[in-house]
Parts: structure tokens; sequence; C-alpha cells
């Protein structure tokens, strides 16, 4: 017994529509959360250095402890705002990665073996950005 | 300048870049960066670090509204964001390699091409297509989109050229830290014939996770200085809000043109500015 082809895509179309607007929320919730966490740091490092003049005309690269997730968590634990707004930062990045994520679950649902290989692939490239040492 | 005025100014400035990105479809990044770098004396790579942070919180956080449409289409997203992740890697990587002055003059241009495309947005969309290349159900791109009292269904053609742009408008966004939604539109809605509002709805979904893939490198390579992406992001995210909700009530056409004639502007300040240094 064969599936009726275009019940079949119906059904898959009806998914990816629930599915779409599950993201989006999620979307949201997560750029609202980097958002708070932004603010918080950037109010208590504008707090914390009043008189400071800022000069970003020459790149020195910012220092090792923003640039790592370790450090970064130590910062935070610390209190220190700069830490803050990368966590917020990292919070905001971790979005669309997150949507990938669960685009992949979807598929897994669905059983659409095309699009769990595809969604891997694209969740692979992003992991190694965010993961690999440089 | 004291970081607390420096912080006000920046922020004020993202929040015009949001709002005249928003309304004209372009995006943030591509005013940001020329006013990050010639209007503050900023380095480009700080610049396009900040940007790209802005880019991630515009696409995600206008996600919501477009989900709500149902235009968009997953999985075109998904199959095309295999090119642009993957050109996002490459454009990062050659950010962290290539010469500030080159890098001025490639934004340069590529805000000279940006207010090429704008001025012609004016054009007539284009019909659906019924029957589109075999491949087109194949690998599941053909879809459907609401129409009063119905739905319109569409097939793609074109998909190797379509993927080949998408890994150019990846490598872009990498590079410059923008969103290059213009081009993943151009791509899609030309390349590809996928209709227009599917491919700007689809695009804005794409452009976050094109994004996130370099915003990693970008932040390994401290690019991302988090005093200066903390007025940006939230001033975009604010402006881009803003500009959407307010989008059908402005007189767009008008704003276009003065954008257009803003951004080729800023494109060829930033190509002499490179030269010069």
């Amino acid at each position: 017994m064969t599936s009726d082809p275009i019940t079949n895509t119906r059904a898959k179309r009806f998914g990816d529509r629930q599915m779409e607007t599950m993201m989006g929320h999620l979307l949201q919730v997560g750029v609202l959360l980097a958002s708070a966490v932004v603010l918080i740091g950037g109010a208590l490092y504008v707090h914390a250095n009043p008189g400071h003049t800022p000069d970003y005309r020459t790149f020195q690269s910012e220092p090792q402890n923003l640039r790592h997730f370790r450090a970064v968590a130590h910062g935070v634990a610390a209190g220190d705002p700069a830490s803050i707004i990368v966590l917020g930062v990292l919070l905001l990045i971790a979005t669309p990665v997150a949507r990938v994520a669960f685009a992949l679950v979807a598929f897994s649902i669905e059983r659409d073996k095309l699009y769990i290989a595809v969604s891997l692939i694209v969740l692979v490239v992003l992991m190694f950005s965010l993961l690999h040492p440089v | 300048m004291p970081l607390v005025l420096f912080t006000a100014l920046v922020f004020l400035g993202s929040l015009s870049a949001g709002l005249l990105g928003a309304l004209t479809g372009l995006g943030g990044g591509v005013v940001l960066v020329p006013l990050l770098t010639l209007v503050f004396h900023v380095d480009i790579r700080y610049a396009i670090g900040a940007s790209l942070v802005s880019v991630i919180a515009t696409s995600s956080g206008a996600a919501a509204a477009y989900v709500r449409d149902g235009y968009s289409n997953i999985r075109i997203g998904m199959f095309l964001e295999i090119a642009t992740t993957i050109g996002a890697l490459c454009g990062a990587f050659l950010a962290t390699r290539m010469q500030t002055q080159l890098l001025a003059i490639v934004f340069g241009l590529v805000l000279i091409y940006s207010a090429f495309l704008s001025w012609r947005q004016s054009r007539h969309p284009l019909p659906e297509l019924t029957t589109g290349s075999p491949w087109s159900k194949k690998l599941e791109l053909s879809g459907e989109f609401p129409v009063p009292g119905g739905k319109q269904s569409y097939e793609v053609v074109r998909i190797p050229w379509g993927f080949a742009t998408m890994f150019g408008a990846g490598t872009l966004s990498g590079l410059l830290g923008i969103g290059s939604g213009a081009v993943k539109v151009l791509a899609m809605d030309r390349i590809m014939r996928v209709p227009f509002k599917v491919s700007t709805t689809t695009s804005n979904f794409m452009i976050g996770v094109t994004a996130a893939a370099s915003a990693g490198i970008y932040l390994h390579r401290g690019f991302i200085d988090p005093a200066l992406s903390f007025p940006v992001m939230l001033g975009v995210l604010g402006g881009s809000q803003v500009g959407a909700r307010y989008l059908v009530k402005a007189n767009v056409k008008l704003l276009r043109i003065v954008f257009t004639v803003v951004i080729l502007a800023l494109g060829l300040e930033m190509i002499v500015n490179g030269a010069m240094q």
C-alpha cells in the first residue's frame, strides 16, 4: 500500500507551519534574553568606567579572557561587566543555532531523511565556527 | 570623548541605521559600518564585528512577525543555508587576513552595488512558476503560500546557480559583517524564481543563521568588542523593530531614493578613505 503523495505533502507542510511558528517564538525569546543580558552588562560597564575615553582607532584584538567560553564564564561569575556583555552576545549567536537544531529534531520526527542530512550539515558548519580553536 | 557620551551617540546612530535598514529593506549593516568607521573613527574590524552582532539580533527579532504571514519556506532556507554558512566561514577567514584598506574598498564597492540594487527595486514582480526544474520536487523546494481565497503553489529553477550565488552572499556577510539580504533575495527571487514574498521572508531567517556561522570566528579573533557591541546591538535592534512596525505608513519611495543617494555617497567615501590610508 502506498500513501497518497498529495496528502503526504500536505501533512508535511502542515508540520512545517507549526515548526516555523515555534521557531519564530524561539528566536524572539532568544533575542529578548540576549538583549536583557547585554543591557545589564552594558549598564554596569558604563557605570564602572565613567571617565574612560574609548579609542577604537587601532585594532588590538580583544583580550583572551573575552574570546573563550570558559574564560567568559569565569568573568561572568566574577561579575565582570565586559564578560556579561559577551555572554549576551553568545546567547544571541546561540538563537539561530538553536533554530537549526530545532529544525533537525522536527525533520527527524517527520522522518525526512534528506532534510535531516541538510540540517545536520548546517549544524556542523555552525559548530565548527563556534568551537574550533584558532 | 567620555564613554557615556560615546555610547549614547553610537546608540543613536545605530538606531537610525536600524530604522533606515528596515524601512528600505537593505538592513542596518550597510549604513552602520561606514557610520562607525567614517564618523566615529572605529577600526573596520571592530565595526564589522559589532555590525554582525546586530545583524543576528535584527534577523531573530523579526522572525516571529515573518512566520505569522506564512510565506517563508523552511526547506528552501535550510537547503541554501549549506551554501551561505560555508560561504560565511570563508568570508570570516578572509576578513581576519585581509588588509583593512582593502576591506574598506570592498565594502565601498558592495555599498555602491547595494545602491544600484535598491534603485532598481521598483521593477515588476515575476509570475510564479508552476513547473520548475525536476530537482525542485526532488529536493522538496517546491512550496505554496497563502493568497486570498486559497493557496498559490510554486516551483523553482536554476538551483545550482542559486546555490552558488548564496555561497557568494555568505562570503560577503562573513567578510563585511552585513546580512547581505539583498544578494540572498536576488539569488532566490531573480535566479531561482522563488516568489518575491517567499524570498524576502526566507532570506530574513537565513541572515541570522549565516551571520552566526561567522560570529564564532569573529569572537575568537577578537573582532567583537563588548563596549561597542552593547549600543550597536540594542540600537539597531530597536531601530529595525520600529522601522518594521511603521513600514506601511512611511513614504517608502522617497525614502528609498534618499537612502540610495546616502549609501552611494558612503560607498565612495569608504573607497576614497581606504585608498588614501
